[in-house]
């Protein structure tokens, strides 16, 4: 497992590219993925996808000529476009950390109409719904095949 | 050196468990070797936040990638289909979203009944009271009266329907297949001091509540109750034979990479499709140098899998998404062989509840379905807790070539040589899946899902491993006798899902167990007979 961190060069860049991937929205009222507190769960969280991540990094660095962060925001956008293209699955590693990070965050949980907390112990209720939907098949002749 | 002990069963999952707790009534000094440990309640991702994000860690269902220090390498390069496990007390049943159906009665006779393959030495009906003995100890909910099946009776309620089931039950009602509750190894009411599930939604990487039936809390305590002695962080590294040809024990490393002699007077193996083939074929010696029991040449041979077939859609309200068991329906529509489809034998859909959030995202995204920038909020927005999928199990015909041998290189951190697989779909499997997933199509449609997603085979889709170490009655065609024995090694019975002579296209754990059952009752009938080693 590798579990070396980032440079801060490359944080920028990680930064960057995460707020263009989940940017930060007034229409659902929910931070983007470059927010302070799920961008420290993202770098907290990379542990065994650092290497994907440290690939994926280089590989924006080399599109882009040189730091990500450093671009402005239409070349950032067109850049990432085609990242997001030629990434393969060091890049799909490193969005599922994004994911994963992102889709925790009690903001966004709440955005989304969910309670932000584990599923133990309090559970969930799943209606039972209407059995009477079996009837048909309750008529049916057994059709398993005998010997 | 320890005490020799009468039974030395290697492996603690679905099977060892199983055989376990039925010699233990023999009071035979029975000891199991598992090279895992136990996992505590406390420990499953449902008790934290990051519930899924364990799914791709610690909880992860392939072993390469999980990597903990109870795992052990599998080369899977290959093959399309990535093998799944779990290494503790109670094997991959502790890693398995309980799905729970039996065998069907023809899939013990596809030679005779479709000209392919090879028939079972057991058949159905001599399961039978070892299948409902089995859904007694392990907790079975479900609804009797199932049209696809001998009518069986399930000792639990089925689990609820819930929005997705509904919508599954109008749809297939409109198109008038089958469909009916699963039977489900998990707790609907109290059961046997086990609580019932509260729907926490995230059944497959170990249950907080104790409602999903893994062995560590249904077979093992009563099993150590009675007498049987459990020891963890013990892997295994080989069988040992005596001049005589007689297993005589198992050498395995400690937790601290310490080895140790075990003596027995019979050894019991339960180590799955991929663990027990490895183990066989890491047991060489002057008279086993192609390993142990494997005069036949097929250890390790004849690997299926189930190739999976996820096909999903989306519809325009929100269903239960990851609350509540993921599976609880079935359609055993298009199970049995009808040769107008084009191919033999059949397959099963298991209807999916729905995914918990990130694991939509993350699927989406895959599937470049969820952009990023400014749109990925409403379209992440129309797909969260609106998926309906649905999964082909396809029946997977044995095929030589399709195996599980030593990798030459890679070993797992004890040094013992880890398995390789090489594994290719064959044709008739492949015309059932695509079968599979155009019905799934036509069941969608029926539902008003749109946006329809397809994954097939499914990459980390090797959830059952059978085969490599198969039961028949000709010593030159199979591993082990009728009753679980190999042919070459009087004291050297096999149990786990390497025995099977054919894969149907159902979840394999009931039957797995239920054949355990049936393989220790009869060591307990010969051994009273005085001809368990004739």
């Amino acid at each position: 497992m590798t579990t070396d961190t980032l440079t801060d060069a490359e944080l920028r860049d990680l930064k960057a590219l995460v707020a263009e991937m989940i940017p930060a929205s007034m229409t659902y009222e929910v931070p983007g993925a470059d927010d302070e507190a799920i961008f420290a769960d993202i770098v907290k969280s990379l542990e065994r996808d650092t290497a994907d991540a440290r690939t994926s990094l280089r590989l924006l660095f080399e599109l882009g000529g040189g730091s990500f962060a450093d671009l402005d925001a239409a070349h950032r956008h067109e850049i990432a476009a085609t990242f997001k293209v030629q990434g393969g699955a060091a890049l799909f590693a490193l969005n599922r950390v994004v994911l994963l990070c992102y889709y925790r965050d009690d903001r966004v949980m709440r955005s989304l109409g969910q309670e932000p907390r584990s599923p133990f112990p309090k559970g969930h209720v799943v209606e039972q719904g209407d059995w009477s939907l079996l009837d048909p098949v309750k008529k049916r002749a057994p059709f398993w095949r005998r010997m | 050196m320890h005490d020799k002990v009468d039974v030395l069963i290697i492996g603690s999952g679905a099977s060892g468990a199983a055989a376990a707790w039925s010699l233990a009534d023999t009071k035979m000094r029975i000891l199991c070797l598992e090279q895992g440990d136990w996992v505590k309640p406390t420990d499953y991702p449902t008790n934290g936040r990051d519930w899924e994000a364990r799914l791709f860690s610690d909880f992860a269902i392939n072993p390469n990638r999980r990597n903990r220090p109870t795992d052990y390498p599998i080369n899977d390069a290959n093959s399309p289909i990535k093998v799944v496990n779990f290494n503790g007390v109670g094997g991959s049943t502790i890693m398995y979203t309980a799905h729970y159906p039996r065998l069907h009665p023809s899939d013990f006779r596809v030679k005779t009944l479709d000209g392919v393959a090879d028939d079972w030495p057991v058949d159905y009906q001599t399961l039978e009271p070892f299948f409902a003995e089995n859904d007694r100890m392990m907790g079975v909910a479900g609804l009797a009266g199932d049209p696809a099946y001998p009518l069986h009776h399930p000792p639990m309620p089925p689990l609820p329907l819930g929005k997705s089931g509904q919508r599954f039950g109008r749809a297939l009602n409109s198109l008038g297949w089958h469909w009916w509750p699963s039977d489900s190894a998990i707790a609907t009411v109290e059961y046997d001091g086990r609580a019932p599930c509260i729907n926490l939604g995230h059944c497959t990487p170990g249950c907080a509540q104790g409602a999903k039936a893994s062995t560590d809390i249904t077979y093992w305590p009563a099993a150590i109750r009675a007498g049987v002695e459990l020891r963890t962080h013990a892997r295994v590294r080989e069988i040992t034979v005596g001049p005589d040809g007689m297993a005589t024990g198992a050498i395995y490393y400690d937790a601290e990479g310490k080895e140790h002699f075990q003596p027995a007077e019979m050894v019991i193996v339960a180590c799955n499709g991929v663990g027990t083939p490895r183990l066989l074929l890491n047991s060489t010696s002057a008279k086993f140098p192609d390993g142990i029991g494997n005069s036949s040449g097929l250890v390790g041979k004849n690997l299926m899998f189930h190739p999976f077939a996820l096909t999903y859609g989306y519809v325009d309200e929100p269903l239960d998404g990851n609350h509540g068991p993921p599976l609880n329906l079935w359609s055993q529509e298009f199970y049995e062989t009808d040769r107008s489809r084009g191919f033999v034998r059949g397959y099963t859909l298991q209807l999916h509840r729905g995914t918990g959030s990130i694991v939509e995202a993350i699927t989406s995204t895959l599937a470049g379905r969820l952009p990023w920038g400014e749109d990925h909020h409403k379209v992440y927005r129309g797909l969260l807790n609106r998926r309906l999928g649905m999964s082909t199990i396809t029946e997977d015909l044995p095929e030589e070539h399709n195996r599980v041998t030593l990798d030459p290189v890679i070993k797992d951190s004890n040094g013992i040589p880890a398995p390789r697989i090489d594994y290719t779909m064959g044709e008739n499997t492949r015309k059932m899946m695509e079968h599979g997933v155009a019905r799934s199509k036509d069941i969608l449609a029926a539902a008003g899902a749109t946006n329809i997603g397809v994954e097939a085979p499914i990459l980390n889709g090797g959830w059952h491993l059978m085969g490599t170490a198969r039961m028949g009655t000709d010593p030159e065609r199979s591993v082990v006798n009728e009753w679980g024995r190999s042919h070459d090694v009087k004291n050297l019975f096999i149990v786990d899902g390497s025995i099977w002579v054919t894969s149907g296209g159902v979840n394999p754990t009931s039957t797995i167990q239920a054949l355990a059952l049936y393989i220790a009752d009869s060591i307990k009938t010969r051994l009273s007979e005085g001809t368990l080693f004739e």
